[in-house]
């Protein structure tokens, strides 16, 4: 049997510890360990960006980090976007907009709407193509999606959450 | 842009929220691999190295004896399959064939092949066991083509195959009096005298055309949890477009009556025609019932790649004669499409739709369903259809270049109308085609200007039968005024929504009173697969038919209540029941009477549609191919369809969006890369290359609505056609841009670069 580690992270705002596997990545010990299972494995292998979380505000997928890398990071999950019963705007647009079919890779497509929202507040349909790049959708062909996102960062409250 | 309704609905045609979408934009949707159960173990697969191999041995012991390891399985635990065609969805397939597709028998057929599967406390483990798992294998040399596979000398995959003539579609007749190795049917489908039609022609040209194979590429991996409890019951949870047919399939493999298995199907991350047959769930039941503990079993990703079903690699050559005014007189096709490793692939749908546009009097195709050492293929989205009409678009496209007659008017001269007969002989009615290739003449992308070097424009028709099959749905009506409505139709992409706006359109209440909810496979009747762009056409005649159950039963009930003859009630479109003397009761008041008038009210349905409407599609698109490293880019795209009536249009663009850029795709840089040996090269999303956000523009979609009039609403479906013109229409594009005619896709710049450049 493989050893075990204590790993302390702030998660989606809440001080969080928890026992990992030392093989496990950031992506396994949120789904198997903490039971955050928003954060979807599509590939395990940062090929289609599902398991986007953001790692002290950077976007990473949770599949290419270890879990014991994360101990005193701070961690925003799909979870952690909406804040006191109130979607954030690029969830809501993404509603309005038909902008998810299956849904699968709409958490992490949301996670890094949400990064280059913080990062670019008006952002161009180049800057938001180049920013989900890295996320895979099968379902759309993207086109609503991009909708949404530029329709979020139409909303003046964008800074909120 | 969407073209004026024909009739004046109050919900369909709305674009509300979906139901289950703030589920799924905050992460707390379930989907299969989110299920967790006490005790429960994981499971992980074996499979193998070999394209095609001898199975001399399987040792487990050094396995078992590994801390953590509870079981490890492999065909032997199974009951024994007898050979018997069961229907799967969209293709049909032989029990023993998908038995032995599960976990191989005594030999491995494709690299990725299934051998052995493993049960353990912690995912970590089981994947560590497998490589503890001693496998000897004796390697046979692979047949990797169609064109290797149909030679007179080719090792025969399965030496006890006899070429089947196919009497239609589904329905296999004797053996062919003409055997080729490898194949396992031939069908010919064919009307009028081709003879005659190539001798009334004034050109004839004549080409070959090939696609690679592609897969589904849905994000979510399959996966499956499985309980079989110690009374003998199994319970599974998974994501799956069809638990009914999954029941349906374990029921037959495992030798269990369907009573005592229950398939619940979780949220689902795509299929695309993928998610219909059975993989892992068989194994993980198999592990459960071997230690006493629910197993859970997901497949990473280079398994969804290397051991699910994808689409045919296809062969096809197509022989047209026309008139020099472009009347087509006659038109032929040989097929020939990988099947994989089993039989069964959707040639005959590529041989049935590709001249369907089109009124042709003389016409055959004759469709080969090929073995070869590759994954046992499974539907994709229009399954068979793409690759046929690439090569008769592409086809067209040159003789419209010969002729000197604009692509669209060619196409124009010759379309299919309603009296038109099919290739099966079958007569159109109440068609879109001519109104689809209207909408296309006159879009704003047809009538642009486009500019710059290296750049060209193509267009492309597609047509797709459509699918009917049984259906199943229940409606409770709730004190407040709502209505809980019950479904067998798993939503894999707004089916909830659009399943909800019927019944709110039938009951003429809000889309906001309807609760729509999935269930699992003893919950209701049974319904067929999420697929074959059927769930809102059959579930929606279902649920419109339970609607008109409650109007009935409201109708009786606010008669009783006022005490008049039923006759003179009558529940009006809006959601008003009227009566003599001016009485009425909205939908909410009789809702909130009911309890003290006689007790709930329910609808409920099961049906099985005929009138299924056929759907006819036609891209438009602008290229740019860099003449230095022939990379293609695509600058601009419109789709047009014939939609029937759009109930929800967001997810009917959404469709066609999503099904244009899996055809982008298939025409620029998704394919399986084999080596000598049959082994998968590219079993990874980095190295099979779907589109990204970077690599197409936003699509543009025109919605043609002609009512399906085997529909109360009118609808068709519309979920697949939009995957077929795209191959075409790309290659078309990319000749005008460059002068080049690719006849092999996906049109990679190594294969373009070869063409463009011969003298390099």
């Amino acid at each position: 049997m493989s050893s075990r580690i204590i790993v302390s992270a702030e998660i989606n705002g809440e001080p969080t510890e928890f026992l990992a596997d030392e093989r496990d990545s950031l992506l396994e010990a949120l789904r198997d360990r903490l039971g955050l299972m928003g954060t979807k494995e599509g590939c395990n292998n940062g090929n289609c960006g599902a398991c986007a979380v953001l790692l002290d505000g950077r976007l990473v997928n949770a599949c290419l980090v270890m879990a014991a890398e994360v101990d005193g990071a701070q961690l925003t999950t799909v979870e952690g976007l909406a804040r006191e019963d109130r979607l954030v705007p690029v969830q809501e647009t993404f509603l309005e907009r038909g902008a998810l079919q299956c849904g699968i890779c709409t958490p992490g497509f949301l996670v890094a709407a949400h990064a280059l929202l913080q990062e670019h507040p008006r952002p161009t349909e180049e800057q938001v193509r180049y920013w989900l790049a890295g996320n895979l959708c099968r379902c759309t062909g993207y086109d609503k999606i991009i909708t949404a996102v530029l329709d979020a960062a139409d909303r003046t409250d964008v800074a909120s959450g | 842009m969407v073209a004026p309704a024909k009739k004046p609905y109050r919900v369909i045609g709305s674009r509300p929220v979906r139901p289950d979408g703030t589920d799924k934009v905050t992460g707390r949707a379930n989907y299969g691999s989110d299920i967790r159960l006490p005790g429960m173990l994981y499971g992980r697969v074996l499979r193998s190295p070999h394209a095609h191999a001898r199975i001399v041995r399987i040792d487990p012991s050094k396995a078992l004896a590994h801390p953590g390891v509870k079981a490890v399985i492999t065909q032997a635990d199974f009951p024994a399959a007898e050979d018997v065609i069961t229907d799967l969805g969209e293709t049909a397939s032989n029990l023993k064939w998908l038995v032995d597709n599960v976990l191989a028998s005594d030999r491995a057929l494709y690299h990725g092949h299934a051998v052995a599967a493993v049960a353990a406390t912690d995912p970590h483990v089981a994947e560590d066991a497998l490589g503890l798992i001693e496998v000897e294998y004796e390697p046979l040399d692979p047949v990797l083509s169609v064109h290797e596979a149909m030679a007179e000398a080719a090792p025969r995959i399965h030496p006890h195959m006899h070429t089947v003539e196919m009497l239609a579609r589904f329905s296999p007749g004797p053996r062919s009096e003409h055997d080729i190795p490898n194949a396992a049917s031939h069908l010919r489908l064919e009307i009028g005298d081709l003879e005659q039609g190539f001798a009334e022609a004034e050109i004839v040209i004549e080409r070959e055309y090939e696609t690679g194979t592609a897969h589904q590429g849905y994000i979510e991996p399959h996966n499956g949890t499985a309980l079989w409890n110690e009374s003998g019951e199994l319970t599974v949870w998974l994501s799956t477009q069809g638990p009914f047919m999954m029941r349906d399939q374990l029921a037959r493999m495992l030798k269990l009556p369907v009573s005592k298995i229950r398939v619940i199907p979780m949220e689902i991350g795509g299929g695309f025609g993928g998610k219909i047959p059975m993989y892992m769930e068989p194994m993980a039941a198999a592990l459960s019932r071997k230690t006493g503990r629910p197993v859970k079993m997901i497949m990473q990703r280079d398994e969804v790649l290397l051991g699910t079903g994808p689409t045919s690699a296809t062969y096809v050559r197509v022989k047209l004669g026309a008139r020099r005014d472009g009347t087509l007189t006659a038109a032929e096709a040989y097929l020939a499409y990988e099947a994989g490793a089993y039989p069964g692939s959707p040639v005959g749908a590529g041989g049935m739709c590709m001249f369907s546009p089109y009124s042709i009097p003389h016409q055959r195709a004759d469709c080969y369903d090929v073995i070869v050492n590759k994954p046992k293929v499974s539907a994709y989205r229009a399954p068979g259809a793409p690759a046929g009409a690439f090569a008769m678009e592409s086809a067209l496209d040159e003789l419209a270049e010969q002729l000197d007659i604009d692509p669209l008017e060619l196409r124009q001269r010759n379309a299919a109308v309603d009296g038109t007969r099919r290739i099966d002989g079958a007569a159109f009615r109440s068609i879109g085609n001519e109104a689809v290739m209207r909408a296309a003449e006159e879009s704003p992308h047809w009538n642009s200007e486009l500019q710059g070097e290296n750049r060209g424009r193509g267009i492309a028709m597609g047509y797709w039968g459509n699918g009917g099959l049984e259906s199943s749905a229940y409606a409770t009506v709730n004190r407040d005024g709502t209505v809980g409505l019950v479904l067998g139709s798993v939503d894999i992409g707004g089916q909830r929504a659009a399943l909800a706006m019927q019944i709110a359109e039938t009951l003429g209440i809000d889309y906001e009173q309807v609760k729509p909810i999935v269930v699992d496979t003893d919950s209701i009747g049974y319904t067929a697969v999420t697929g074959g762009s059927r769930t809102t056409f059959a579930s929606g005649w279902a649920v419109h038919e339970a609607g008109l159950e409650i109007r009935r039963e409201l109708e009786a009930r606010a008669a009783r209540i006022w005490e008049v003859d039923a006759a003179l009630v009558h529940y009006d479109d809006d959601g008003v029941i009227r009566g003599p003397e001016d009485r009425s009761l909205s939908f909410a008041e009789i809702a909130g009477q009911l309890h003290r008038t006689g007790g709930t009210v329910q609808g409920k349905a099961d049906v099985m549609p005929e009138g299924t409407g056929p759907a006819f599609a036609c891209h438009i698109v602008d290229v740019e191919v860099d003449p230095d490293t022939a990379k293609v880019e695509v600058l601009r795209y419109t789709a047009i369809q014939d939609v029937g009536t759009a109930i929800h249009p967001d997810y009917v663009e959404g469709q066609i969006q999503g099904g244009a850029v899996q055809g982008v795709g298939m025409a620029l840089t998704e394919e399986y890369v084999y080596d000598d040996e049959g082994r998968l090269r590219n079993a990874s999303l980095l190295d099979y290359r779907m589109p990204t956000t970077l690599d197409v523009p936003q699509i543009e979609t025109i919605l043609v609505e002609e009512p399906n009039p085997g529909h109360p609403y009118g609808v068709r479906g519309v979920g697949e056609v939009p995957i077929v013109p795209p191959l075409a229409a790309i290659a078309n594009a990319i000749h005008q841009a460059t002068g080049v005619r690719p006849r092999t896709l996906p049109a990679s710049p190594r294969v373009l670069l070869e063409e463009m450049l011969p003298e390099a």
